[in-house]
C-alpha cells in the first residue's frame, strides 16, 4: 500500500462521456426491424409481402368472425346477412355442442363433474400451489370414481343413471381425451421401463404390446371394438359401447407414450446407472428418484404433443357412432330450421377455435413447465 | 374379388346368426328397449334436436316399432351409423333394426346376411336448376354442366341416363355435398343433381332458394326401407307389418287424433287393423292393440311424412311416389285380415 495513492487517488474529475449502448443488448425497436425484418432489400421485400398477406386474412377473418357477424336474432337474420358468421345458431345449438343427448334436468352433474376436474387439475399443475401431491392422488384415484359416480349415475345415490348412447358434444371430447391421457403416462412409462427390461419375458411382453398396437389403424381398432365384437363375444360379455373405445384409447395412447418415454430413458448417460449401483440403490428408488426425472423432463415437449395428438384423435370416434364434439357441430349444422349459407363456415369456425382452445394451453403450459423444470440445462 | 369378400362375409354372418339372434322380439322385449341404427345426421330424416332427442322421418319408424313391440314409442336407443358400417352393426347384432337412408337392391338383399322389410321412402336421383333458365324437363338439359357428388352413384346415373337419351352434358365433380351447392350458386355449372331428399335440403341451405326448381324427372330408383337381419321370420314380419299398418292407417283416414274415435268404425277392414276383429297381434308375438298404439304415438304414414319432411316440415317435400297407391303414388300395403 504506497502513500502515494492515497493522497493522490485516481480520480476524474470531469464526466466520462456517455458510451452508445452495445450494439446487441435492447435494440430499440427501428432497430431490431432494420435487423430482422429489413436486412436486405430483398428481406425488405418479403417481409412487406408476408405483413400484407397477414392483414389481408385477418380482415377477412375478422370481418367473418366479428364485424360482418350476426350477434342476436333468429335464422331470418342469418340469412339475411351472407357475410358474416351467425353466432346465435351457436348459443342456441350451444347446449348440444355440450352435453349432446344428456337429459336437461341432469346436466349440473356434467358441470359438477368438469368443475372438479378443473379445480384439480389447475391445483395439480400450478408448480406454486399448496400439497399438490394431495391434488395429484385426488386427480388420479379420487375423481375417476367420483366422475363415474356422477356422470353414469348411481341408482342408490339417488342420481338416475344415464344411458351412454345419451352421451355427447364436448362432454365425449373431455372424457375420452382425460382417459387418454391419465392411462397413457402412468402406462407408458411401465412399458418403457418393461421394454427396456433385462428380464426377457417383460421385455417381449412389452415389446410385442407396444408393436402391435402402433402397427394396427386405431380406426380399425374402433370397428372391431364397436361393431365386431358383439359377433364374436356372447351379450352378457360385451363392455358398454362408449367404454370399448375408451379402453382402447387408453391403450393406444399408452403404446405410444412408452416410445416417448423410453426416448428420455435413452438419453440418460449409462454412468448414471451404474453410479446408483454401486451406491447400492434398488432399482426402483433408482428410477423415481434419479432416472425418471430427468428422463421426463427431457421428453416434455413430446409428451404434450402426444397429448394434443390424443384430444384431436377422439374425433375419430364419431365413425363408430359416437357423437363427440365435432361430429356434434356436424350434426348441428344439417338441421333444416336453421339452413343458411353461412351456417356451415360459423359451426366449424367454432370448432376450431374450441380445439385451437384446448390444444393451446396444453402447448402454453408445457413451453413454461419446460423452462422451470430445465433451468439446471438451459445454455 | 370385393364382392366374393362380402358375399363370404354375409354367409358366416348369415351361418351364425340365424342360430344366435332368432329371437330379437324376445331380446327386445326382455331388454325393455329397441336399439336402432339410423343416419347420423341427415335433414327431416335423423336429426337431432336442440335437447338431444332424436326426429325424423326414419326416427318416427323406429318408435312405431318401439310402440309396436314395447307400447311405448320412447324406449329406442339410436345408434348413429355412418353408410360404411351401417351393414356390419346389424350383421353383429350391434342393432336390432336398421333404419337409414339405405337402398335397397338385390345384392344387398341377397348376399349380405340383412333383408330389407319394405320401402318407407323412394328416393330417386333428381335435378335442380335455375328459374331464370326455364327449363320444364330433364329433356331440355342438352350441353349442361352437372353438379355432383364424386364418387357416388349420381356420376353413374347421370351417364346411364344420358345416353339412353342421347344428350350431350359435362360434369363438375366435388368432394362433398356443401361444396357442390356452392359451386352451383356461384354459377359454376347449369344443373345440380343428387337424390332428391338432399336436394331439398340443400336448397334450404342456399341464399336464394326460390331461385332454384326440381325437375319432376327421377333417373334412378332409390327405394329406402329398413332393413333386419336374415333368419328372424318373427322379427322380419314385425318391422314389415309396423311400417304396412302406418300406411294402411293413412289409407283408412285413421290418424294420431282420431284413433281412438275409430274403435267404435262400423268399417270392418278399420277393425282388423285396429285388433278389434281378426288376430292382427297374436300370430306376430305382440298384443292386439300393437296398431293402436303406432298409430297413436307415432301417427300413420301421412302425419309421419308431413310432420317431418312434407308440408309442416322446412324441407316441404312433396308426396310425389310416395302418395298412397290410390292418389297417384306407389305406397301400398297388402289387405290386413
Amino acid at each position: 500500500m504506497s502513500d502515494q495513492s492515497m493522497h493522490s487517488p485516481v480520480v476524474s474529475s470531469a464526466l466520462i462521456p456517455a458510451m452508445a449502448p452495445p450494439a446487441d443488448v435492447w435494440p430499440g425497436p427501428v432497430t431490431w426491424m432494420k435487423k430482422n425484418l429489413f436486412s436486405t432489400p430483398s428481406s425488405g421485400a418479403l417481409t412487406i409481402c408476408f405483413i400484407l398477406l397477414a392483414v389481408w386474412l385477418l380482415q377477412h377473418f375478422l370481418s367473418f368472425a366479428i364485424f360482418n357477424a350476426v350477434w342476436s336474432g333468429g335464422r331470418d337474420s342469418c340469412r339475411a346477412n351472407g357475410e358474416g358468421a351467425c353466432w346465435p345458431f351457436i348459443a342456441e345449438k350451444f347446449d348440444y355442442l355440450r352435453y349432446g343427448a344428456y337429459p336437461v334436468s341432469e346436466r349440473w352433474r356434467v358441470d359438477l363433474a368438469e368443475a372438479l376436474a378443473a379445480i384439480l387439475i389447475v391445483w395439480f399443475l400450478w408448480t406454486k400451489a399448496p400439497r399438490r401431491k394431495v391434488a395429484a392422488l385426488l386427480f388420479f384415484l379420487v375423481y375417476p370414481v367420483a366422475a363415474f359416480v356422477l356422470v353414469r349415475g348411481v341408482a342408490f345415490l339417488n342420481l338416475p343413471v344415464i344411458d351412454t348412447t345419451l352421451w355427447g358434444g364436448l362432454l365425449i371430447t373431455l372424457l375420452m381425451s382425460i382417459v387418454g391421457i391419465v392411462f397413457s403416462l402412468p402406462i407408458g412409462v411401465i412399458l418403457a421401463l418393461g421394454r427396456r427390461s433385462e428380464l426377457p419375458f417383460v421385455k417381449a411382453v412389452c415389446v410385442t404390446f407396444i408393436e402391435v398396437v402402433r402397427g394396427v389403424p386405431f380406426i380399425t381398432v374402433l370397428f372391431m371394438a364397436n361393431f365386431m365384437m358383439p359377433l364374436f363375444v356372447p351379450d352378457y360379455l360385451t363392455p358398454d359401447r362408449l367404454l370399448r373405445p375408451l379402453i382402447a384409447i387408453a391403450l393406444f395412447s399408452s403404446a405410444y407414450m412408452a416410445e416417448v418415454v423410453r426416448a428420455g430413458l435413452q438419453a440418460i448417460p449409462k454412468s448414471q446407472y451404474e453410479a446408483a449401483n454401486a451406491l447400492g440403490i434398488s432399482y426402483f428408488s433408482m428410477m423415481r428418484l434419479i432416472v425418471l426425472p430427468q428422463a421426463l423432463t427431457i421428453v416434455i415437449p413430446s409428451i404434450v404433443s402426444t397429448f394434443i395428438g390424443l384430444f384431436k384423435d377422439t374425433t375419430l370416434v364419431a365413425i363408430v357412432g359416437i357423437a363427440d364434439f365435432l361430429r356434434a357441430v356436424e350434426t348441428a349444422r344439417v338441421d333444416p330450421s336453421w339452413a343458411g349459407p353461412t351456417i356451415s363456415s360459423t359451426g366449424y369456425l367454432f370448432a376450431g377455435l374450441v380445439y385451437w382452445g384446448f390444444c393451446f394451453g396444453m402447448s402454453r403450459y408445457s413451453q413454461s413447465m419446460e423452462r422451470q423444470l430445465a433451468r439446471g440445462h438451459k445454455s | 374379388m370385393r364382392s366374393t369378400f362380402k358375399g363370404l362375409l354375409g354367409l358366416a354372418i348369415a351361418c351364425t346368426a340365424s342360430s344366435a339372434w332368432s329371437a330379437t322380439l324376445d331380446n327386445v322385449k326382455k331388454n325393455g328397449v329397441l336399439t336402432c341404427g339410423t343416419n347420423s345426421a341427415t335433414a327431416g330424416f335423423s336429426l337431432p334436436d336442440n335437447e338431444g332427442k332424436w326426429t325424423g322421418f326414419v326416427v318416427d319408424y323406429c318408435r312405431a316399432v318401439a310402440a309396436a313391440v314395447l307400447g311405448n314409442a320412447q324406449k329406442v336407443k339410436f345408434i348413429p351409423l355412418t353408410p360404411k358400417d351401417r351393414f356390419t352393426a346389424l350383421q353383429s347384432g350391434e342393432i336390432d333394426i336398421l333404419a337409414h337412408n339405405a337402398t335397397w337392391t338385390s345384392s344387398r338383399d341377397t348376399s349380405l346376411g340383412i333383408l330389407f322389410a319394405g320401402t318407407y321412402f323412394y328416393d330417386g336421383q333428381g335435378f335442380m336448376v335455375r328459374k331464370a333458365d326455364n327449363i320444364a324437363s330433364a329433356k331440355g338439359l342438352e350441353g349442361a354442366s352437372i353438379c355432383v357428388t364424386q364418387g357416388t352413384t349420381t356420376e353413374l346415373n347421370l351417364a346411364d341416363y344420358f345416353r339412353s337419351q342421347s344428350i350431350k352434358y359435362t360434369t363438375v365433380g366435388f368432394a362433398d355435398e356443401e361444396a357442390v351447392v356452392k359451386a352451383y350458386e356461384e354459377g359454376r355449372c347449369d344443373v345440380l343433381s343428387a337424390d332428391t331428399s338432399t336436394l331439398n335440403a340443400s336448397r334450404l341451405r342456399m341464399a336464394k332458394p326460390d331461385d332454384s326448381i326440381v325437375l319432376p324427372e327421377l333417373i334412378s330408383k332409390e327405394p329406402l326401407g329398413p332393413a333386419v337381419r336374415q333368419g328372424d321370420d318373427q322379427w322380419f314380419n314385425v318391422a314389415k307389418w309396423t311400417l304396412y299398418v302406418m300406411v294402411a292407417s293413412e289409407e283408412y283416414g285413421v290418424t294420431s287424433k282420431n284413433v281412438d274415435a275409430m274403435k267404435s268404425s262400423d268399417n270392418p277392414s278399420i277393425r282388423r287393423l285396429l285388433g278389434l276383429e281378426g288376430s292382427i297381434g297374436k300370430d306376430i308375438g305382440l298384443g292386439d292393440d300393437w296398431p293402436v298404439e303406432v298409430i297413436k304415438q307415432v301417427g300413420n304414414y301421412g302425419e309421419v311424412f308431413d310432420r317431418n319432411v312434407g308440408k309442416d316440415s322446412p324441407l316441404k317435400m312433396e308426396r310425389g311416389m310416395n302418395a298412397l297407391w290410390n292418389k297417384g303414388g306407389v305406397q301400398y300395403a297388402p289387405p290386413i285380415r
